[in-house]
């Protein structure tokens, strides 16, 4: 048994309780050299939010560039340069950071019961290298952009492009190396920091996802750094290991970025789905159906997404026996991450539901995720992929998934635990409101993409046929609507920091560990470390059967 | 016992809990270490099963005396390595300083053995592009691209080695550990374990191959 040192009590009568927000100071110099993974986690909002703002101008000029057939706005050189903003920046620098470095940062420790995450400093040096990344990208975006596209692919990267694709890469590099440690360090936390009691059963579903999540992030980063490594280094030596005039082979390339980039997929998703477990067990009142099937999803999503990257390049010259197989383990997929959706909506069955904030990003989520889903089984057969590979089909899959799916259940978190990071409450109707909006404005963008990509609408170009156009008009006048539906939030958001209405320590009622601690939390998250005796999620639903039955 | 208990960090209740989280922690990094040799492991397995004969003329090139030599470096290095482990589990604090400078200086040595090496390669051509061997088939740059990015990269994880050892070393001369808290030279010299693991499939792939006729 652990023997904890008892806490000294202090008592300043007169000063307001310290939190984690006061603790410590409140100077610049506090929150850049803290290891505070609350602050940490805060430091990463801010900075991904700058990232996202840049890639979502990208995205906006693009779908501006569309509103027209002809490509008049922007030439075909500066369209290429946007899409890789756009891509290179949400990918790297705001969807995989969003969940893991913000969300799990600020909650992990205080789910499992812990003062910090098991290497305070190393998360700190995260910080630093996913910032280093993040300014070398802006400086290869600043002095001209890079137009390979987010994957790189040779050797139009190592050979043709013009552009400043060493820098580009170097800072995806970087901020792998962040992401890595990041990932290691929830691993390490998980492992060995969780309070008496919390057995591995009884930690909530949230954990769970950022624990398979980890994994990914250490066994997958590793690659995509060599990758990038070597594409560099033949761009900067003039001739490399893709090099087709050695003999060597570009689809080598592409075979390991996508045993990255696949995986990193799952990055994308499973921190979501493991809000979703959080947000609609609290708002249905009801313990989470099929615990251990939900949990072992996530382990099984995580182990299955590493087989089968080769789905990315069924029409690469991949042998047609590997497409097969790829094929089959990529429907696999389709079961653990159907187990779970089930699960959430047999959750909600006969459930005491309320539809605040949190719970209709995750309805939303649901919805978005499971035709993401669905669509990624189109993909995923062998035929029709090749009918709608490098089309908006494709862009429309992963957007549901990665917008709809990952952005989705980020609101939904940041809303569920906003109270606890900012000691305030948001203003619930404008909340309910930007959900919505978000909602209507997501579908209208993205809806239309997947008709006009099934009818040949290829992905990355600036000019089209003209009868695409009511198509991409429709999304565009979406993508005004959801960017509406974001910037919402951003003004509340910061509103309520000061005219919010003060959030008590629970005020969902919900069961987790984070919420048994003041909002905001002290320094080191618990007076005392609790002691755990019961599994997650002790919702009781008989209550809301005896109210609903009056 | 003054030191180990200054040496507990807060997050942690003990300095058990903090041994068990570093270890896990540098396993862990060694798994992401894995992957990223991984990657040219795998370029390495894919160009020679598409080039085995050129693989096998350029792979005639490599010196063999520094390659066995430096094999003989580094396997002795991790043996110092694992007795300055024991040192420190017994609390030896001088023995254990001596192993660290050993397998420092060793580290050391693997790296002027391979400095002289690139220098002779460089004597000889052996640099992928236009200056390249002549008689030498194209695709057997592959295989010397491969060997200078494969052994480059090993020899700057020997070198951030030697000087996380020797760190580790000044501390141990500062009497900054004992057989209760020791956890760091136990993860620095698994640390230098895997470099030396590395080495030991680099040597066979890049040396020993193709030499048996």
């Amino acid at each position: 048994m652990k023997t904890l040192a008892p806490p000294t009590p202090i008592t300043r009568p007169t000063k307001p309780p310290q939190n984690y927000l006061t603790e410590g100071g409140t100077t610049l110099k506090s929150w850049l050299l803290t290891t505070d993974h609350k602050r940490i986690g805060l430091l990463y909002l801010y900075s991904i939010l700058f990232y996202f703002a840049i890639a979502a101008v990208a995205a906006a000029l693009i779908r501006i560039e569309l509103i027209t057939p002809p490509g008049d706005m922007v030439t075909s050189q500066t369209y290429n340069k946007l899409f890789t903003i756009h891509g290179v920046l949400m990918v790297w620098f705001f969807l995989i950071p969003s969940i893991p470095a913000v969300l799990g940062n600020f909650v992990i420790p205080m789910m499992i019961g812990a003062r910090d995450v098991a290497f305070p400093k190393l998360n700190l040096l995260s910080w630093y290298l996913f910032n280093a990344g993040g300014l070398l990208a802006l400086y290869a975006i600043i002095f001209g952009g890079v137009d390979t596209g987010w994957t790189f692919y040779t050797p139009y990267s190592s050979a043709y492009s013009n552009t400043h694709v060493v820098a580009m890469a170097a800072g995806v590099f970087i901020a792998g190396f962040g992401s890595i440690l990041t990932g290691l360090n929830f691993i390490i936390t998980v492992h060995k920091m969780r309070a008496p009691g919390m057995t591995w059963f009884r930690l909530p579903l949230f954990i769970w996802s950022l624990y398979a999540t980890s994994v990914i992030l250490v066994l997958a980063t590793p690659v995509l750094a060599m990758t990038l490594a070597l594409m560099a280094l033949e761009r900067i030596w003039g001739l490399g290991v893709f090099d087709p005039a050695l003999g060597g082979d570009p689809v080598l390339f592409q075979h390991l970025f996508w045993f990255y980039s696949h995986p990193a997929v799952y990055i994308m998703i499973l921190p979501g789905m493991g809000v979703i477990s959080e947000t609609i067990t609290c708002f249905s009142r009801k313990p989470i159906f099929g615990y251990y099937f939900v949990a072992f999803a996530s382990v099984a999503i995580a182990i299955l997404g590493f087989l089968v990257w080769g789905h990315h390049m069924f029409v690469s010259s991949q042998s047609v026996y590997a497409g097969f197989v790829f094929s089959i383990l990529s429907f696999l997929v389709a079961v653990p991450s159907a187990i779970k959706v089930f699960n959430w909506t047999m959750t909600l069955h006969r459930g005491s539901i309320s539809l605040e904030t949190p719970m209709l990003y995750a309805l939303g989520f649901i919805g978005l995720f499971t035709l993401g889903g669905l669509t990624g089984l189109f993909l995923a057969a062998l035929a029709v992929d090749v009918h709608v590979t490098d089309t908006y089909f494709v862009i429309a899959h992963f957007h549901y998934i990665m917008v709809g799916g990952m952005v989705t259940a980020f609101m939904g978190g940041l809303h569920y635990w906003w109270p606890k990071i900012s000691g305030r409450m948001y203003p619930e109707k404008l909340g309910q409101l930007a959900a919505l909006v978000t909602y209507i404005g997501f579908n209208l963008t993205f809806f239309p993409q997947f008709i006009m990509g099934y009818l040949g609408m290829p992905r990355r170009y600036h000019a089209y046929a003209p009868e695409f156009q009511i198509y991409h008009v429709l999304s565009t006048a979406g993508a005004s609507i959801l960017g509406a539906g974001y910037l919402l939030p951003l003004i509340y958001f910061i509103w309520s920091l000061k005219h919010g209405k003060k959030a008590p320590s629970n005020p969902w009622n919900a069961t987790g560990l984070e919420w048994q601690t003041p909002s905001p939390p002290p320094k080191h998250n618990f007076e005392e470390i609790p002691v755990v005796t019961r599994p997650p999620y002790q919702y009781s639903p008989q209550l809301g059967e005896a109210m609903e039955h009056g | 016992m003054g030191d180990a208990h200054t040496a507990l960090q807060e997050q942690f209740d003990d300095l058990e809990q903090q041994k068990e989280a570093s270890t896990l922690g540098m396993w862990t990094f060694l798994a992401t270490e894995v992957l990223f040799f991984g990657g040219l492991f795998m370029s390495y397995i894919t160009y020679r099963s598409f080039y085995p004969r050129e693989f096998s003329a350029a792979g005639q090139h490599t010196i063999i005396l520094y390659g066995t030599l430096n094999t003989a470096i580094l396997l002795t290095s991790s043996l110092t390595a694992a007795l300055s482990v024991h040192a420190a589990q017994e609390n030896r604090t001088n023995w254990l300083f001596r192993y660290l400078i050993m397998t420092v200086f060793l580290g050391c040595c693997f790296l002027g053995v391979k400095a002289v090496e690139y220098h002779d390669d460089i004597q000889e051509q052996l640099i992928p592009g236009p200056h390249f061997r002549a008689g030498l088939p194209a695709q057997g740059q592959i295989f010397w691209f491969l060997y200078w990015a494969m052994t480059g990269l090993h020899a700057l994880h020997v070198l951030a080695g030697v000087g996380l050892l020797s760190v580790i070393a000044l501390l141990a001369a500062r009497r900054k550990f004992s057989d209760r808290y020791h956890h760091p030279v136990e993860i620095s010299a698994l640390y230098w374990h895997f470099v030396d693991i590395v080495w030991i499939f680099l040597y066979p792939l890049f040396y020993l191959i193709d030499r048996y006729h």
